[in-house]
């Protein structure tokens, strides 16, 4: 494994901002203090005057932002997620959401991946505060070539979208000239018929690790990408609950109201089949490395594979 | 326009403020009346907007980030022409424009939404800073109230307003000294205000904000001052007009029944007519 291609999407992140700036004059950059962290500072690089740091300060540069946007801007803001989704959810629920101005939260470090810095900055919880935002779009990518694609959607979107980013490497598994990102579509990337596994973000890559241990064993399952958390593929997730009748949710987030919770919503009314929700369970995360704490949480291939294994057990 | 036409302009905006009030039997009448000068100075004479240009983007901004004072807001957008004068009878009513507090998503003419204290500040601040960014003369205008400054987002917005120099941005603290617990000076005072401002490299001009000629001599100061942004801390009453109402704080947020109504109106409506014989 250790010929494949890693990248950060905090570092896509970056890349894609400096580019679509080039290509979009309306885009201005905000950031609070860590710009060398969210990667903005390549944008920074690139189009000094259209990137903005409004100090530590995060919820005076969500208002910034969608002050910004009344005028025809269309503001990237960015920092960590425990600051972007957590300190200013208020913001964004009634100067952003409320509104619904054209506002891009690009929100990195997101998850348990922060890793050393531990539970304070380990924020779990953006994927539920988030989602109950009326008309608020919510994308996770898995990859360095999603996590671009993200950036693009979300600046051809009209109104507002929150993006997710992770601090450490992550294989790049989208890398194939079939690849096409639209926002609410999710992908199957491999088909099956004992189990399905739903996953999102970093668990993307996990599950597809599950997926050929589970093969090993004679389990046939069917791992979807739900990158878009919001609005949900339900179609694409009711068809294959009806094909498999099982259903895992693996997400880098609490299993309360995220991908996990989208899920069951979704499935109770128009389905209804057994569901397991892999996540963090309602707990604070810690320090370790992002690998250990993957592991920890089981939220990588093999935790996955063993939480199939038990769910298919019951 | 002359002072005598904004006065009597000023008389119909309170009799909106009270009728929109009223006919909702709620919302917030103090924090409207302490304002309605500088509303109607506003909408009238400093503002570079109206009802046709609700839409230009070289229009002046006005935000009411005191997004309580919406009864005050919308009653000088009727008079200004921005809605027939009929619909205030809709605040806060099922299915209205005129939500308790403003939203652009509701009402046209709106510049952003606010009710949320702190908030609408940033966004003014952001509109300011887009029109530096794009090199376009329009001003940007925010309302804050006395006890909105509490708010720690305020002075994160100060902050960076100050520190780039945003000149084409001008605060006006609503001073009516009051707040929904009292007089702000008992419950956590933000005073000394005027200082404050100065310490994040604002211009500070101290009025009295229910006089239009000084509210006239400090917007005119605020065009002049070049490379910082101006902060008009204007001195006012609570329930301005009203004489029950005015330095009472249990009129931030209560509706008057019709026997006091009535007694608004009539107040209103002799202090118009004494206008009249000016």
């Amino acid at each position: 494994m250790s010929d494949v291609k890693k990248i950060a999407t905090r570092d896509s992140y970056g890349a894609a901002l400096a580019e679509l700036g080039a290509e979009y004059p309306q885009i201005v950059v905000l950031d609070a203090d860590l710009s060398a962290s969210t990667r903005t500072s390549v944008f920074k690089k690139a189009l000094p005057d259209r990137h903005i740091n409004c100090g530590i300060a995060e919820a005076n540069m969500a208002g910034i932002a969608a002050g910004l946007a009344t005028t025809g801007k269309i503001p990237f803001m960015s920092s960590f997620a425990m600051f972007a989704a957590g300190r200013c959810f208020e913001q964004i629920r009634n100067s952003i959401g409320y509104p619904h101005l054209n506002v891009k939260i690009g929100a990195t470090h997101a998850g348990v991946t922060v890793g050393e810095d531990g539970a304070s900055h380990e924020c779990i919880e953006d994927i539920a505060l988030m989602r109950t935002i009326p008309g608020m779009v919510i994308l996770n990518p898995s990859d360095d070539v999603e996590a671009r694609a993200c950036a693009r959607a979300a600046v051809e979107h009209e109104g507002p979208v929150y993006m997710r980013f992770g601090r450490s490497k992550v294989p790049v598994i989208n890398d194939r000239p079939d690849y096409h990102f639209e926002i609410g579509k999710g992908t199957v990337i491999r088909e099956g018929k004992d189990v399905t596994i739903v996953a999102t973000g970093l668990c993307v890559d996990s599950a597809v690790t599950a997926g050929k241990l589970l093969e090993a064993d004679g389990i046939d399952a069917e791992i979807i990408n739900i990158c878009t958390i919001k609005p949900l593929d339900e179609e694409l997730i009711v068809a294959s609950a009806k094909k498999t009748g099982k259903v895992l949710t693996a997400e880098e987030h609490s299993i309360i109201g995220g991908l996990g919770g989208a899920v069951c919503e979704c499935l109770s009314e128009h389905y209804p089949v057994p569901v397991k929700r892999v996540g963090v369970p309602d707990v604070f995360g810690q320090s370790g490395t992002a690998d250990q704490l993957m592991a920890y949480y089981g939220l990588d291939g093999q935790g996955i594979y063993q939480s199939v294994k038990s769910f298919l057990q019951q | 326009m002359d002072k005598l036409t904004l006065q009597k302009k000023a008389v119909q905006v309170r009799k909106n403020i009270l009728t929109g009030v009223y006919s909702a039997q709620a919302g917030h009448p103090g924090g409207s009346l302490s304002a309605a000068d500088i509303l109607t100075y506003l909408y009238f004479e400093e503002l570079n907007t109206s009802p046709e240009m609700a839409n230009d983007p070289d229009r002046d901004r006005f935000v009411l980030s005191k997004g309580h004072a919406a009864p005050g807001l919308y009653a000088v957008m009727a008079v200004r022409g921005y809605f027939p004068e009929e619909e205030i009878k809709t605040l806060r009513k099922l299915g209205s424009r005129l939500q308790g507090h403003p939203s652009i998503q509701y009402l046209p003419g709106v510049d952003m939404s606010t009710g949320s204290l702190g908030q609408g500040y940033s966004a003014a601040v952001g509109m300011a800073l887009s029109a530096k960014l794009d090199q376009k003369a329009y001003r940007t205008y925010v309302l804050l109230g006395d006890g909105e400054i509490e708010e720690g987002q305020v002075w994160e917005a100060s902050m960076f307003a100050g520190y780039h120099q945003l000149d084409n941005l001008c605060v006006i603290v609503d001073n009516n000294n009051l707040q929904i617990d009292g007089p702000i000076d008992t419950v956590c005072s933000p005073y000394p205000i005027d200082q404050k401002f100065e310490a994040f490299n604002f211009h500070v001009i101290n009025i009295d904000g229910n006089d239009f000629d000084q509210i006239a001599a400090a917007f005119a100061e605020a065009k002049t001052v070049k490379g910082m942004p101006t902060a008009i801390i204007a001195h006012t009453v609570k329930g301005r007009g009203v004489s029950y109402m005015e330095n009472n704080a249990a009129w931030h947020g209560t509706a008057p029944n019709t026997e006091q109504y009535e007694q608004a109106m009539a107040e209103l409506t002799k202090a118009g007519e004494a206008l009249c014989q000016m």
